[in-house]
């Protein structure tokens, strides 16, 4: 094993574990908290796979502010593990069956894709992560897309606002 | 010696070198608190502190004494783990700026070309975002893990303080960047150390009093520490707070302070450039010691602006800070950006 197998088993056992306590925690604020941790492994995969930029957005984006405002709401709601309704039996029954028929379609699809079959993942090489040949692909061969979700995300911050206005 | 393909005395330097860089801000956090106190004396015309050894030198060893033998005390109905979390967080995440930092050239030492700069990385000023986003779980952790109803409403106003101008100082950074194209701070430091280049902040004086105001919320700092308004809220997050936990709430203000101080004389004030000084006329370990000096120099006149202005300018209200942040430096932040972007374009024809 080198330190790149070392390091990529290491994240991918932090993410899986912390993934499992967000669900397996009682109280929210423990679970918001725990979300945090996946999203620093998930950003550390990303920077073995040299996509430096976008490992660093994911946590200014998710880890630092959608997070922020997670915390916000729970803390100002006041969620307690008491609070939470206790589920029926026969309800988490129906929700590990469909939860494993979805990874069951999940894993098939991913395996059968004809883009993913007998190729590896390029770990430290490729640079198109790097914010320099990011930024000329973005805005050279897909400004148009890239513009339109601009457009839409402005358009979802003026509904904000709208829908955030008192009268 | 090569285990796991990694080049180990690389290793040992750069934890050398985190070591000197982390005891050296702390330390400067330990002063700081000090000429805090003497310039609050001074401006209020008044001695300040005295008493511990000759001019008063040892009076942070003494707070940092009584900190540590405090009683320890974690309230029965708070969550502890998260209790503890809280001020770690908030000290590892205003300790972990200094990795980006060039704090001088390189040093020659036994034959090594030692990097005064931890990581020179490609996305440098974003990975100060990143962590100084990380901050502000430390105040919202330690907040609500309290279970004090002031607390939480200190810990939620401090988030959205730094939420809000985290924005502004995004965008006034923007305008630097695209006059440097590069967000490598070591590069953006020698740009403007190359012979017959000017300091940013003669392009960008708006960008930097933007910057800097949004530096100061963000380090809460008067006029803009909400978050401890004690008028308000007793005293704010920290209120359960005693013995070091405390301390570290307290020192991860001053070391943020140091941080930011450190990144605004990089951004705009040309680093550890040395002003009308050729350096590559020095022999290199010289010069690298005279830039570290330098550097110390402009961080040490950023910080005695903070005081100055905390010690001069009264806390605002919450309604007008917000309304500062969000209806008066953003707006600025954008038309600095759309100025500065149409000028570079009209040089380039």
């Amino acid at each position: 094993m080198d330190t790149l197998q070392i390091l990529f088993f290491l994240l991918s056992a932090l993410a899986i574990f912390s993934a499992i306590m967000v669900l397996v925690s009682k109280n929210p604020v423990h679970s918001v908290l725990w979300l945090i941790v996946v999203f620093f492994a998930i950003s550390g995969h990303y920077i073995l796979l040299n996509a430096q930029f976008l490992a660093i957005v994911n946590l200014i984006v998710y880890a630092g502010a959608i997070m922020v405002l997670f915390l916000f709401v729970i803390m100002l709601m006041n969620l307690n593990a008491d609070t939470e309704p206790r589920k029926n039996w026969w309800m988490k029954l129906a929700g590990v069956v469909s939860g494993g028929c979805f990874l069951m379609v999940m894993v098939s699809l991913v395996r059968q894709a004809t883009e993913l079959s007998g190729k590896a993942a390029l770990m430290k090489t490729g640079d198109i992560g790097l914010i320099k040949n990011l930024g000329k692909a973005l805005f050279s061969d897909f400004v148009v897309p890239f513009e339109i979700s601009s457009v839409l995300f402005l358009s979802a911050m003026v509904g904000a606002v709208v829908i955030g206005k008192k009268d | 010696m090569t285990l796991l393909a990694l080049d180990w005395i690389l290793m040992l330097e750069k934890l050398i070198l985190i070591a000197i860089i982390v005891f050296a801000s702390l330390g400067i956090a330990l002063y700081t608190t000090f000429s805090e106190r003497k310039v609050a004396a001074v401006l209020q015309d008044r001695p300040g502190p005295n008493r511990a050894g000759p001019m008063g030198l040892l009076q942070p060893l003494a707070d940092g004494l009584k900190l540590i033998m405090k009683e320890e005390i974690i309230p029965n109905s708070a969550n502890k783990a998260l209790f503890i979390l809280g001020p770690a967080m908030a000290m590892t995440a205003a300790l972990m700026t200094c990795a980006v930092i060039p704090w001088s050239s390189s040093v020659e030492l036994f034959g090594r070309k030692i990097d005064l700069q931890i990581a020179d990385i490609n996305i440098g000023i974003l990975y100060v975002f990143g962590v100084v986003s990380m901050g502000v779980y430390g105040i919202m952790i330690g907040g609500w893990a309290s279970n004090n109803k002031f607390s939480l409403m200190a810990a939620l106003r401090g988030a959205s303080q730094a939420i809000s101008y985290e924005l502004a100082m995004g965008l006034s950074l923007i305008a630097v960047l695209m006059i440097s194209g590069s967000l490598s701070l070591k590069t953006i430091v020698d740009q403007q150390m190359a012979p017959g280049a000017w300091w940013n902040i003669v392009y960008q004086p708006l960008g930097f009093l933007l910057f800097f105001i949004c530096a100061m919320a963000e380090c809460n700092r008067t006029p803009f520490d909400l978050p401890e308004a004690e008028n308000e809220l007793n005293m704010g997050y920290h209120q359960e707070y005693s013995s070091m936990k405390l301390g570290f709430y307290l020192f991860a203000e001053y070391v943020n302070m140091i941080m930011s101080s450190a990144v605004m004389a990089s951004l705009y004030f040309g680093g550890y450039d040395i002003p009308f000084l050729d350096e590559s006329t020095l022999a290199p370990n010289i010069a690298a010691i005279l830039g570290v000096l330098s550097l110390l120099t402009k961080i040490v006149i950023f910080l005695f602006v903070f005081m100055w202005i905390r010690w001069t300018i009264p806390r605002f209200r919450y309604d007008q800070l917000m309304n500062l942040g969000w209806k008066k430096l953003i707006p600025l932040a954008l038309v600095n950006m759309l100025v500065t972007g149409a000028v570079i374009l009209w040089q380039q024809g």
